[in-house]
């Protein structure tokens, strides 16, 4: 359930989409849906832009890219930082899972699912190697606040997991 | 300045954060494993995260040229508002986990009832913030089982570290003179409220540990009013550190 669609004005989507998330550089900054709102005013582009944890590190970085993004095409940018609503795994777009599963990231499960695996009462987390849900959780946390750490019990291979945020 | 009782609200509530985070972050590269290491590590950048956002809103409501770091990193130790169990120092495992439990419970409950308040910042980032520290309760409790219910070591070590964690559980529920304003101006919370719901949530997990829950009645307070354990000056020199010897440095 996505509760409020992002509302940007669709010109400025080709420039959006070059900006990489610097933790997971095959999602875009539109994959993961932290860009709420973006409009042009004259040469300025305003954008607002929300944190997926509260003291994720990328923010400053993907502040820093949108402006030598929209740099390149002569424009300004203002970048507000929001945090109402908080953003929600939901957010992600489809495609987005998907380039993160390819990338080696198992995507976020649904919100139930998502704490039977995380308490390691139920194997549901499929390995982004072979396939096989015969996974273990290693450690809640994983080498980042938003994911946790899970290794597979059939090809041995650990993995991170994108944590369920809601 | 026009609303002080806020701006000292709201540090009551961030400089929980700060301390508890920078104690975190003393033990990066020290955690009793990778995982667990990380772990420690991630919940420290959350608290930090979430006090960033608090410390921000302080700025803007002092309406001065005071900035987050300065609210940070340049006050002196009788300003700082944290209850004393978060600047406790670091112990070993059993010990870290059951402050972190103690305090997680009482976190996860004020961040549910700040998402209401009419406040709309201090909404925003308890909404946010709730997600965060759900997360932390989990692991913290997770672990206060695993070490309570483990060996008679991890037991025993367990059991010693909520015995002498536990005075200091009382104060989170103290009121300052602060508290009372946005209490009465309804928007802040009344810790109050759900302090025997605390008690009573922080009992079953320890029963579940097979833990005995402690009933000494004596308590210790001072830190929300500014009277710190003699803990607290060691960790303001290691936090304060670099602002103090290159003043206005950025990073």
């Amino acid at each position: 359930m996505i509760e409020l669609e992002p509302n940007i004005d669709t010109a400025l989507l080709p420039i959006l989409e070059q900006v990489a998330d610097p933790e997971i550089p095959v999602l875009s900054v539109l994959d993961l849906g932290v860009i709420r709102e973006a409009w042009q005013e004259g040469n300025t582009v305003h954008i607002k832009l929300t944190p997926t944890y509260s003291g994720c590190p990328a923010m400053d970085v993907i502040s820093d890219d949108l402006k030598i993004a929209f740099q390149k095409e002569n424009k300004e940018v203002v970048v507000t930082l929001v945090l109402s609503p908080a953003w929600s795994t939901d957010w992600i777009s489809e495609a987005g899972k998907r380039k993160m599963e390819v990338y080696g990231i198992a995507a976020p499960l649904e919100a139930d699912a998502d704490k039977e695996a995380l308490l390691n009462n139920k194997k549901l987390v499929k390995c982004t190697n072979c396939g096989s849900k015969n996974t273990r959780l290693v450690s809640q946390f994983g080498s980042t606040a938003c994911k946790a750490l899970f290794k597979c019990q059939d090809c041995q291979e650990p993995f991170d997991y994108f944590k369920c945020l809601k | 300045m026009k609303n002080q009782n806020l701006y000292n609200y709201i540090l009551g509530i961030a400089d929980n954060s700060l301390i508890l985070g920078q104690r975190l972050g003393e033990l990066c590269g020290h955690g009793p494993n990778l995982e667990t290491d990380i772990a420690l590590t991630n919940i420290s950048l959350d608290l930090l995260g979430q006090t960033r956002s608090y410390y921000q809103y302080a700025a803007s409501v002092a309406g001065d040229d005071r900035t987050e770091d300065d609210i940070a990193f340049l006050r002196l130790e009788r300003a700082y508002k944290n209850v004393l169990l978060v600047e406790q120092p670091n112990d070993h495992f059993g010990f870290i986990m059951g402050r972190q439990f103690l305090f997680d419970m009482y976190h996860a409950m004020l961040m549910e009832a700040l998402q209401n308040s009419p406040d709309e910042t201090l909404a925003a980032i308890a909404k946010k913030g709730i997600k965060e520290v759900s997360y932390h309760l989990r692991f913290s409790s997770d672990w206060v089982k695993r070490l309570g219910d483990g060996t008679q070591e991890s037991h025993e070590k367990m059991q010693e570290a909520i015995d002498g964690l536990w005075k200091f559980t009382d104060e989170l529920f103290h009121t300052t003179e602060a508290d009372l304003a946005m209490i009465e101006a309804e928007v802040g919370v009344d810790v109050r409220t759900f302090r025997d719901s605390y008690y009573k949530k922080v009992g079953e997990v320890l029963t579940e540990a097979t833990l005995i829950i402690p009933e000494s009645k004596y308590f210790q307070k001072g830190g929300k009013e500014g009277i710190h354990s003699e803990h607290m000056g060691y960790l303001l020199s290691d936090l304060q550190y670099m602002q103090r010897t290159y003043p206005n440095m950025k990073w």
